[in-house]
């Protein structure tokens, strides 16, 4: 009943903060707009148990890589997006077109699916940092140093293509 | 009240990913393009975390957890193009990238 009624409320404010970030006309608030999303998303994870996830979310998700769309945002002074009329209206009208129906094909899928209730009291244990640890050293060890690989690469490109002179 | 299942949290996800695609369409702007890319990024991590938790593994958590590094990337490798991008043509919109050569 209460996990319900914590589910409901934060999905209601999920998907619209989630509506805030297209629609904002500001970036900046389209930016605050997506740490709300992420925040009620980290609310949904504590729901589903996986509390290192939530925490991983607020810490990386809601604090680091949202600092720097606000620096970038801050950085770059942007005005509101100025455009023709009849193509801003155009591009809605194919954007809520496509979203229809990709809306429609999702809904046909997950009526296939057997609507199974979760059971809260399953084989998961709250404590899920340990588990997941021990996967990632074990079973995923190998893509968790190839990841590592593909962090070095992004620092090497943001530090380039960042540089004052392209030569 | 209905006890919450694993189809609500699809559900979620997928209005969740809908409107990180409808975003992408009509908005013109590089930044505002990022922003709903990371919407649909997390819709995923939604459904994995919801399935890891419906099947009992935590598989589904590393995976959210990769995600969130791939993510990270992107979005370095994103923004430094968008502030190169400001400083060159002086505008941030999508429509203006044009040309093949720098």
């Amino acid at each position: 009943m209460l996990t319900s009624l914590i589910f409901y409320s934060v999905t209601v404010l999920m998907v619209a903060s989630a509506l805030g970030v297209i629609l904002a006309r500001q970036p900046i608030y389209a930016v605050l707009m997506l740490v709300t999303t992420l925040g009620a998303m980290a609310a949904l994870f504590v729901l589903l148990g996986a509390f290192f996830v939530a925490a991983i979310q607020v810490l990386v998700y809601a604090g680091a890589i949202m600092v720097l769309f606000l620096f970038v945002v801050m950085l770059l002074d942007l005005s509101p997006e100025a455009m023709h009329r009849t193509r801003q209206n155009l591009l809605r009208v194919i954007g809520l077109g496509l979203g229809g129906l990709f809306l429609a094909k999702l809904a046909q899928a997950l009526h296939s699916l057997p609507g199974a209730p979760i059971d809260l009291s399953a084989a998961m244990r709250p404590g899920t940092t340990r588990e997941i640890g021990q996967l990632l050293f074990t079973t995923y060890a190998v893509p968790f140093e190839l990841a590592s690989v593909l962090v070095l690469v992004g620092i090497i490109g943001a530090v380039v293509l960042a540089k004052k002179s392209l030569d | 009240m209905v006890p919450v299942t694993l189809t609500h949290y699809l559900v979620a996800s997928g209005l969740l990913f809908t409107i990180g695609i409808v975003g992408v369409i009509i908005r013109r702007n590089a930044l505002m393009i990022l922003l709903a890319i990371e919407l649909m990024l997390n819709a995923a991590n939604l459904s994995f975390v919801a399935f890891s938790r419906y099947l009992g593994q935590y598989s589904g958590q590393i995976f959210v957890f990769f995600i969130m590094i791939v993510a990270a990337a992107e979005v370095t490798v994103g923004l430094a193009i968008i502030i190169v991008m400001a400083r060159t043509r002086g505008t941030t919109d999508a429509d203006a990238l044009r040309g093949l050569k720098w």
